[in-house]
């Protein structure tokens, strides 16, 4: 296993930095603009305010706060050890509520939603895309088509569709929440049963959004398998077909695991606009609240929380793809 | 190069994407031509007005008249101002009096008029009915005589001396007007939307706004990839792995999340539509340092660049005449995904309220946005947001559809 360690490490590293530098981003943009942040913020809380002496309480308690008055190394230090801490500060919009425990309540929501839906949606995509480019005609003629026209359908668009076919004029879902609005969260059938039927309205969209970009990306790939020599060569010697489209399968996909790695975070960018579509509670509409009410802090938090989830997704996908690729198990060899 | 041209023409699929494509381009570019409106007017009074031809009231009224005899127009005009409501309850009536269900059709308006008019009778009392239900009903029975009567409607207006009305004018039930002789006629193939503006006008500017920052965010992205993958490709070691280690990190790093963080932070004032475009494009090279990078390294010891090296040809006149032809394909490839995608995250943009500031112009993002927040799609207002999407899938599509043309014109292994 020394190879694979080595890509453990390798990789376990790169997610470090990658984090740092998610941190150094998220912390310096806002502060690269023009204009000095925190007077923007105090302007924006402060509209209407007439008291001078107000208005500089309010800047002192901010500029405390962000640490703005300090060096700008300080204040990155500052924030990265308020951000270790799970300090993320005050919402400005539904103050007095600490930031981490809007982010709690809502993070569970995403994931739970996002990453069932993007993997099963990825599964079924390469499914198809397979079956097309075995197939090629009929199925490919038919189904190319349709997957092209679908996956350019934008994921907000996409839920908007479902929403009005399924929820408004069927009825069959409930158009807008995560759970029933009569409901408190608790562990009963009702509530449990009230989640899954509001689940399933954005889960099929981001499925069929996720689907027709995979399958015609595994559709160009399994072509390409299929012109190899290896599958000529297996031909010739007479193995069953069965057996080489497993073979074409599997190289394929290699591909196809390193191009969902670098598509999660496309991927998730769609989801959360398809989460305000239809107010699911998770990240996407907490950041709506938050760009609605002007809240900096809640909108830093998220935007940082959805960097980490994406880089620890795309960790996890290319230690699976260390797993399952033979050149890396093979290395080890060397 | 004449003979590439002629290929990519002969790819069906290209073709098509191309002639979506321009079609629509067209029409952006002469639509305000033709129809000189300003987009972001407001001509309704209220939201939502379904699509439809409206004609001035007041304007027909005075109108030449021409009298038609037709007999079903009584009906129809029962027809239109009877609701679904009054109409289940008045089948609910029948049913309750005793005639069977499935003689009654609530859409045949004739029918249903004919059973009433035979069968009421405010004296006789239904079943488990309340009073108020029998006024009710008695009223539906008064306002359908009222709408079964012959008589005109009488015009009148106020006497600005003394203030009393006078009869000027008379309509009778079978007066017509030509729809040609009425002066004023506004025709919204699409309806308005929540402030009242006509939305085919204003989808056609939102596209054309839409497509600009498409090409603006396209072609900065695609310059900042190209010099960026031509550096790390051709001057490679040091430089290659400084600019490999950003492009990698700007890969992982959700560019969305960027975008939202960039956007933000410029504040609602500063962003027009051509800022979104920059920053869009600012956030979106890396597909294309990528892909010309490793063009690149795969072009850079072929025998002709070798040549043209010993020849002491200067590196700039290498890449521009050694390299950029080989890579050009992709390069206009991955020009039109980003074209594509750049329209995308200013729609995904707009509906999180970060995209351009509402009140000049309009996009295919805000217009979206705009929908959403009204509850367009809650109050089944189509009009106001299916067309913005299917203009976005068209965009997509044609682009998509020409990249996947060019694809297979290059890429022989993927031809069918």
């Amino acid at each position: 296993m020394k190879g694979y360690r080595k890509y453990f490490v390798n990789k376990l590293l790169w997610l470090l930095v990658t984090t740092f530098f998610a941190f150094i981003l998220n912390f310096i943009l806002p502060r690269l603009m023009p204009g000095d942040p925190v007077a923007a913020i105090t302007a924006r809380i402060a509209q209407g305010m007439s008291n001078s002496t107000g208005m500089k309480e309010f800047y002192q308690q901010y500029a405390d706060l962000f640490g703005t008055n300090k060096p700008i190394l300080e204040q990155f230090f500052l924030y990265i050890k308020n951000v270790v801490h799970g300090n993320f500060g005050t919402s400005f919009s539904q103050y007095p509520r600490p930031v981490l425990d809007i982010i709690k309540s809502s993070v569970v929501w995403t994931v739970c939603l996002q990453f069932p839906a993007i993997i099963f949606g990825w599964i079924i995509g390469n499914t198809l895309g397979a079956l097309a480019a075995y197939t090629k005609k009929g199925f490919d003629k038919v189904l190319m088509p349709i997957s092209i026209f679908v996956s350019n359908i934008p994921a907000f668009g996409m839920a908007v569709i479902l929403l009005v076919i399924f929820g408004v004029n069927l009825k069959w879902f409930p158009t807008s929440g995560g759970y029933g609005f009569d409901l408190i969260p608790t562990l009963s059938w009702r509530f449990i049963w009230s989640v899954i039927v509001h689940y399933q309205l954005p889960f099929w969209s981001i499925v069929a959004t996720a689907i027709g970009g995979q399958a015609i990306g595994m559709r160009s790939m399994s072509i390409y398998e299929l012109n190899a020599d290896y599958v000529k060569y297996s031909r010739f010697m007479g193995i069953k077909d069965r057996k080489i489209v497993g073979y074409v399968f599997r190289n394929a996909m290699l591909p196809q695991v390193t191009g969902l790695a670098l598509s999660v975070g496309t991927m998730v960018g769609g989801a959360l606009v398809a989460e305000i579509i239809f107010s699911y509670p998770g990240l996407g509409y907490t950041l709506l609240n938050g760009i609605m009410g002007q809240d900096y802090p809640l909108i830093s938090a998220v935007t940082l929380i959805i960097t980490m989830m994406v880089l620890l997704a795309n960790f996890i996908i290319e230690i699976v793809y260390g797993l399952i690729d033979p050149r890396i198990k093979a290395a080890q060899s060397d | 190069m004449k003979n590439t041209i002629q290929q990519v023409f002969h790819s069906r699929k290209f073709v098509t994407g191309f002639s979506i494509f321009m079609a629509l381009l067209l029409i952006v570019f002469f639509y305000p031509f033709l129809i000189k409106d300003d987009p972001l007017a407001i001509i309704g009074q209220g939201n939502f007005f379904p699509p439809g031809i409206y004609v001035n009231v007041y304007d027909s009224l005075h109108s030449t008249t021409y009298i038609l005899n037709l007999d079903d127009a009584a009906v129809k005009r029962i027809g239109n101002t009877l609701g679904d409501q009054e109409r289940q309850d008045i089948k609910d009536w029948l049913v309750a009096y005793g005639i069977p269900e499935d003689q009654i059709d609530i859409d045949n308006t004739k029918q249903l008029l004919t059973q009433w008019e035979e069968n009421y009778d405010p004296n006789i009392s239904v079943t488990d009915m309340t009073f108020a239900r029998q006024r009710y009903y008695e009223r539906i029975d008064t306002s359908l005589k009222g709408l079964l009567s012959t008589e005109g409607m009488i015009i009148a207006k106020t006497n600005p001396q003394t203030g009393v009305l006078e009869q000027t004018d008379t309509i009778e039930q079978s007066e017509y007007a030509d729809i040609s002789e009425v002066a004023n006629i506004k025709v919204l193939p699409l309806g308005t939307d929540n402030f009242g503006r006509d939305v085919l006008t204003e989808l056609v500017k939102a596209t054309g706004v839409s497509l600009q920052i498409g090409f603006i965010a396209g072609t900065i992205a695609t310059l900042i990839g190209l010099f960026l993958g031509l550096l790390s490709g051709y001057v490679g070691g040091l430089m290659d792995d400084i600019i490999m280690f950003f492009t990698n990190l700007f890969t992982v790093i959700p560019s969305f999340v960027l975008l939202i963080l960039i956007s933000f932070s410029i504040g609602q004032d500063n962003r027009g539509a051509s800022t979104i475009a920059v920053v869009i494009g600012f956030t979106s090279w890396v597909w294309t340092a990528r892909a010309v990078r490793s063009q690149v390294i795969s072009l850079r010891n072929r025998d002709h660049v070798n040549l043209s090296k010993l020849s002491g040809h200067s590196t700039f006149h290498i890449i521009i005449n050694d390299i950029l032809p080989y890579i050009a394909s992709y390069v206009i490839m991955a020009l039109i995904l980003q074209i594509s995608s750049a329209i995308l995250a200013e729609a995904s943009l707009s509906i999180l309220g970060l995209g351009p500031r509402t009140t000049e112009i309009p996009t295919l993002g805000l217009m979206m946005n705009w929908a959403m927040i009204y509850q367009a799609q809650i109050l089944g207002k189509w009009w106001a947001y299916f067309p913005v999407i299917v203009m976005i899938a068209l965009i997509t599509f044609s682009l998509n559809l020409m990249n996947t043309g060019l694809d297979q014109v290059f890429n022989p292994a993927l031809r069918d």
